[in-house]
C-alpha cells in the first residue's frame, strides 16, 4: 500500500482544471455552502475598492455619501413598514441595508430588527458563488432574488428577503435588499414557527435564493407557485410587492449619487464604512480589561417537553481580540426545533454590541465582523443541514442573553463606556401566535406583536423599563391591539396590565412583564400557540447580586364561555390570571397550567388562554434598594406589600404605607447579619454542593462544570464528545405520558391479558 | 490602585487582591476566584419568585421549580453584602465567572493613571461594615 500511495502520479494543473470542471458540471445539489456559512468576516477588499478608495478617500465625502446611503435605508424601511401587510412589517420586524459588490452589508437602516444585518449577507455571496456565472440563472440588471430557507443564511424561515443587484453603465457596484418577518411560511403549524416540527421537511417553504424578479417584475408563474405554498396567498404577493418597491427607492438614491458622486466615491463609501468600523472595534475591544468570563443560561424545555438545555458560554478577551466560546453547550436535537444555524447565533449576539454596547457605531455587518465564535459541530448553537431549526429563536436568544451577561463584567471597570452596564433584558417571546379562519371569511396565520414587549434589564443607575423593546429589535412596537382586533377573531380581555409579583428585584429592579388574556369570539376554526422558554427555570441571570426574572407559565380556562359571563355575571370576572386562577370564579370551568411550549391548539368561544411577558434581570443588592422607590412599586401594582417587606426589608404603615427609615435600616442590617449567619465558606459549600454529573431527576444536555468537552444527552449516562456528533432523538411526549401511564397500570395489575 | 471591576468588587493593583468595596475586606487574590473569599447560600428560587397562583393546585405558579434550579448567593463575610448572584443546576459546580489577568490588567491601568477610575458604586454607608 505503501508503494502504491507514494508512487502515485500528481495530476498535472491542466488536469487539476479538466478535475474541477468536471465535478462543477455534475455537482447535483448546491446546498448551503458551509465556506459561505460559517464565516462572518468582512470579505477582502477588492481591486476595484482598492482603486476606489484610491480615488476617493476625503473622510468629509465618505460621512456625507454614507448619510445619503443611510437615509435612502431609512426611506425604505418607512416604506417596508406603512405599506408591508405581514403584522411584522408593520412593527417594525424589517431592515433595509446596502451590501458591497461581494455581499458585505456595508449600511443598513437605523430602525428595525438589527439580526438581519448579519445574516442578509450569506444569500448574496451564495448569488454570488453560484448564480452570477451559471448560463441558466445570471445576475442582469433588473432581476431580484427571493430567499427565506435559514440554512442559506437568516434566522428561521419566517423571514424573507428581496435581493437586487444594482448596475452603474453594465457594472455591478453592489446589492441592496429588503427582509421582513412574514410569518406565514406553509410549515405544519401557522404562522411561520413550527415548534412541532421534527425535521426540515416540517418547517414549509424552503427558499434557497432564487430569480422571482426579472425587469423589476414579479414573474407571475413563480408567484402563484409561492402563494400555493403558504396559508396567507395575498400578503405573500403584497409583500413580495413591497420589499421589492423599498429596494427600488434606495436604488434610486443610490443612482442618484452615482449621478452626483461618480462609482468610485460609492464603493470607497462602502468599504471604508466597514474597515473603518471594524478598526474602531478592534480600538474598542482592546480597552476593556484581559479576562476570561464565564456562564450559562438554561432552556428549560424544546417547546415539547421540559429538560434542562445549557447554552455554555466563555468569553476571552485578549488583546483586541474578543472570543466567544459557545462549546459545551446543549448537543443538537435530532427531532426537536430549538436548533440554530450558527449564524444566527452570530446574528444575535451582534445585537448585544449594536443595541446595547456600542449604539453609535455605523450599523451593519462590520459591528461583529472581528469577534471570534467557537462552537461544537451540531450542537444547538451550529446544528447541521438535518436538523430543523424553525425554533431556533429559543437558542439564539439564549445565546444573547449569555453574551450580553459576560459582556456586562467586562464593561464595568472600562473608563470609556458608550451605554450604561446593564443586567440582562428578558428574551423569550412571551405572545400568542394565532391562526384559522377569520370573522371575514379570511385564512390567516400570525401573531401578536407582544412579542416586543419585554421587560429590560436594570442598568448601573436605574431600574429596567416595563416592556420595553424585544431583545433582537430595540427600535420595534408592540403594536394597537385594537387595530389587530378588527383583523382577528378573537380579543384581548386583558392587555398590557402588569403582573404583579413577577419581579426582579435588585438594588435596581428588572422593568416588568403585562398579563395577555385571550379569547376567541367569531370563529369557529380558530387556535392559538405558544412558543417560550422559562416556565420552570428562569431564561436569565441577575447582575452583580441583582436576581434574574421568575418563571411564567400558559393558564388555560376550559368550559367556559367568558363572552357569555361578560354579558351576563360580569361580576364574576377577574382581571388578573391570580385571581381568576385562585378564586376560580366559574363554575364547571376546568383550571389549568402548562409549559409555554403550547403547539396549534384549536380554541372555543369564551375559552381564556393566559400568558405574561418576562421581566428583565435586577441589578445589585436588593438591601441597597432606595426604600421610597419600593413603596413607588407597591403603588404602581409591580409588586404586592406582603413581598415587598419580606425581600426588601422595607419597614412601612400598611395603610398609608408611610417609612419608617430607621426601622428599615436596622431590619437591613440585621438581614445583612442573617445572611452572614445562614451562608457558607465556598471550599466548605462545595464540598456538599457540587456533584460529579448532573442529577439524575432531570433530562439534563450539555456539558457539567468544567469539562466543557464532555456532552450530556439526557441521563448522566449519555455522553458524546463536543466534537463528535451523535443523533440525539427525544421521544413523543404523548408516548412518554402513555407509558407513564401503562407503567400504572401494571403496578395497579390493570393491563388484563392484552396480547403484545 | 484600586479598580472598581464590579458594582461591589475591586482589585488593589498593588496587593493583587479582590477586595470588597462596601467594607474595604479583602476576599481573595486577584488571579483567583473572588467566590472562593466569600460566604454562600443555597437560596429556594421559592422565597425570591413567590408562587402567584397556587402550588396546591397547580403544577407551574410564576415560581421557579426548586428541584430543577436553585439561586447560589454570594455574600461579603464581613459586611454581609450580596456581591453575586447565580442560579445554578442543583449540584452543578459554581462558575469560576471572572478569570483576571493581572499583570495585563496592571499594564493597562498603569498606562491609564488613577484619573481614569469610574466613579460609580455601592451606596456606601458610613457606619456599615466595620461596625461588627
Ligand atoms: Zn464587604
Amino acid at each position: 500500500m505503501n508503494d502504491m500511495s507514494t508512487r502515485a502520479k500528481m495530476p498535472s494543473t491542466e488536469e487539476i482544471t479538466l478535475i474541477k470542471k468536471f465535478l462543477d458540471d455534475t455537482t447535483l445539489f448546491l446546498g448551503p455552502d458551509p465556506e459561505i456559512m460559517q464565516n462572518h468576516d468582512l470579505m477582502p477588499r477588492t481591486d476595484i475598492e482598492d482603486a476606489a478608495i484610491t480615488t476617493v478617500s476625503d473622510a468629509h465625502t465618505v460621512a456625507k455619501i454614507r448619510d445619503r446611503i443611510q437615509a435612502g435605508c431609512d426611506e425604505g424601511f418607512e416604506m417596508v413598514e406603512q405599506m408591508g401587510a405581514a403584522p411584522g412589517a408593520k412593527w417594525g420586524d424589517v431592515i433595509t441595508g446596502v451590501y458591497s459588490a461581494s455581499g458585505d452589508l456595508a449600511i443598513a437602516s437605523a430602525g428595525g430588527v438589527l439580526i438581519f444585518s448579519a445574516l442578509v449577507h450569506h444569500p448574496i455571496k451564495f448569488i454570488i458563488k453560484n448564480w452570477m456565472n451559471d448560463p441558466t440563472v445570471g445576475v442582469k440588471e433588473g432581476d431580484g432574488f427571493i430567499h427565506n430557507d435559514s440554512r442559506y443564511g437568516n434566522v428561521h424561515n419566517t423571514d424573507q428577503s428581496m435581493i437586487l443587484p444594482i448596475f452603474h453603465k453594465g457594472k455591478l457596484v453592489c446589492w441592496v435588499a429588503s427582509t421582513v418577518h412574514e410569518g406565514e411560511n406553509g410549515a405544519i403549524e401557522p404562522g411561520g414557527m413550527p415548534s412541532m416540527a421534527e425535521s426540515p421537511s416540517d418547517e414549509g417553504l424552503k427558499m434557497s435564493p432564487f430569480k422571482v424578479v426579472e425587469n423589476y417584475q414579479i414573474k407571475r408563474d413563480i408567484l402563484t407557485f409561492l402563494q400555493n405554498s403558504v396559508r396567507e396567498p395575498k400578503l405573500q404577493y403584497e409583500d413580495m410587492k413591497v420589499k421589492l418597491f423599498a429596494c427600488l427607492r434606495i436604488k434610486q438614491r443610490i443612482e442618484e449619487t452615482l449621478n452626483t458622486d461618480g462609482p468610485e466615491a460609492l464603493v470607497a463609501t462602502l468599504r471604508l464604512t466597514m474597515e473603518n468600523v471594524r478598526a474602531e472595534v478592534k480600538r474598542r475591544i482592546s480597552e476593556w480589561p484581559d479576562m476570561t468570563v464565564r456562564t450559562y443560561i438554561i432552556q428549560d424545555s424544546t417547546l415539547r417537553e421540559n429538560c434542562v438545555v445549557k447554552i455554555n458560554c466563555k468569553l476571552t478577551k485578549i488583546g483586541d481580540r474578543l472570543i466567544f466560546d459557545f462549546r459545551g453547550s446543549s448537543p443538537e436535537f435530532t427531532n426537536r426545533a430549538t436548533n440554530t444555524i450558527v449564524a444566527g447565533l452570530k446574528g444575535m449576539l451582534a445585537q448585544v454590541f449594536l443595541c446595547y454596547v456600542w449604539p453609535d457605531l455605523p450599523r451593519g455587518q462590520a459591528a461583529f465582523a472581528p469577534i471570534e465564535v467557537i462552537t461544537d459541530p451540531h450542537s444547538i448553537v451550529n446544528c447541521s443541514y438535518d436538523a430543523p431549526n424553525s425554533q431556533s429563536l429559543m437558542s439564539i436568544f439564549t445565546g444573547f442573553t449569555a453574551g450580553q451577561h459576560a459582556v456586562a463584567k467586562f464593561l464595568y471597570s472600562c473608563p470609556e463606556k458608550f451605554t450604561k452596564v446593564h443586567a440582562p433584558t428578558f428574551n423569550m417571546i412571551n405572545t400568542f401566535i394565532w391562526g384559522g379562519v377569520s370573522q371575514h371569511g379570511e385564512t390567516l396565520g400570525n401573531l401578536c406583536a407582544d412579542l416586543n414587549g419585554m421587560g429590560a434589564g436594570a442598568t448601573v443607575n436605574r431600574d429596567g423599563e416595563h416592556a420595553l423593546a424585544p431583545v433582537f429589535a430595540t427600535m420595534a412596537d408592540i403594536g394597537e391591539q385594537e387595530l389587530n382586533e378588527e383583523e382577528v377573531p378573537f380579543l384581548q380581555l386583558v392587555s398590557k396590565k402588569m403582573t404583579r409579583d413577577a419581579i426582579a428585584p435588585g438594588k435596581y429592579r428588572g422593568g416588568q412583564g403585562y398579563t395577555m388574556m385571550v379569547a376567541t369570539k367569531d370563529s369557529e376554526q380558530w387556535g392559538f400557540m405558544t412558543t417560550a422558554q422559562g416556565a420552570k427555570i428562569p431564561p436569565l441571570q441577575g447582575l452583580f447580586g441583582g436576581y434574574a426574572c421568575g418563571t411564567y407559565p400558559l393558564c388555560k380556562v376550559k368550559d367556559v364561555d367568558v363572552y357569555d359571563v361578560l354579558m351576563n355575571e360580569p361580576e364574576r370576572f377577574r382581571h388578573s390570571i391570580e385571581d381568576l386562577m385562585n378564586e376560580q370564579p366559574f363554575d364547571e370551568a376546568s383550571y389549568s397550567t402548562h409549559h409555554m411550549g403550547m403547539g396549534f391548539e384549536i380554541s372555543k368561544r369564551g375559552e381564556l388562554f393566559m400568558i405574561s411577558q418576562g421581566a428583565g434581570a435586577g441589578y445589585g443588592d436588593l438591601l441597597e434598594r432606595d426604600p421610597g422607590d419600593v413603596i413607588k412599586d407597591i403603588e404602581e401594582g409591580l409588586i404586592s406589600p406582603g413581598v415587598a417587606a419580606r425581600l426588601y426589608k422595607v419597614v412601612f404603615d400598611a395603610k398609608t404605607l408611610a417609612i419608617d427609615f430607621d426601622a428599615t435600616e436596622a431590619a437591613r442590617a440585621e438581614e445583612r447579619q442573617a445572611r452572614i449567619a445562614r451562608s457558607t465558606p465556598y471550599a466548605e459549600f462545595i464540598k456538599g454542593w457540587n456533584k460529579p454529573k448532573p442529577p439524575a431527576h432531570l433530562q439534563y444536555f450539555g456539558c457539567w462544570g468544567d469539562d466543557t468537552g464532555t456532552l450530556y444527552m439526557g441521563s448522566p449516562e449519555i455522553t458524546r464528545r463536543g466534537d463528535q456528533p451523535r443523533p440525539n432523538y427525544m421521544t413523543h411526549p404523548k408516548d412518554v405520558r402513555i407509558a407513564e401511564l401503562e407503567a400504572r397500570l401494571i403496578a395497579a395489575g390493570a393491563m388484563g391479558d392484552e396480547k403484545k | 490602585m484600586k479598580v472598581p471591576m464590579t458594582e461591589y468588587l475591586r482589585i488593589d493593583l498593588d496587593t493583587e487582591k479582590w477586595e470588597c468595596r462596601v467594607c474595604d475586606h479583602v476576599i481573595a487574590p486577584a488571579e483567583g476566584n473572588y467566590k472562593e473569599g466569600l460566604l454562600v447560600h443555597n437560596r429556594n428560587p421559592r422565597d425570591i419568585h413567590p408562587p402567584i397562583i397556587d402550588p396546591e393546585k397547580y403544577r407551574f405558579t410564576f415560581s421557579p421549580d426548586p428541584d430543577w434550579v436553585r439561586i447560589l448567593e454570594f455574600c461579603c463575610p464581613s459586611c454581609g453584602t450580596q456581591v453575586e448572584t447565580e442560579y445554578a443546576i442543583p449540584g452543578h459546580p459554581p462558575l469560576w465567572d471572572m478569570q483576571v489577568d493581572v499583570a495585563a490588567l496592571k499594564a493597562q491601568w498603569a498606562a491609564r493613571g488613577p484619573s481614569a477610575v469610574p466613579d460609580a458604586g455601592p451606596v456606601v454607608m458610613p457606619d456599615r461594615g466595620h461596625g461588627h
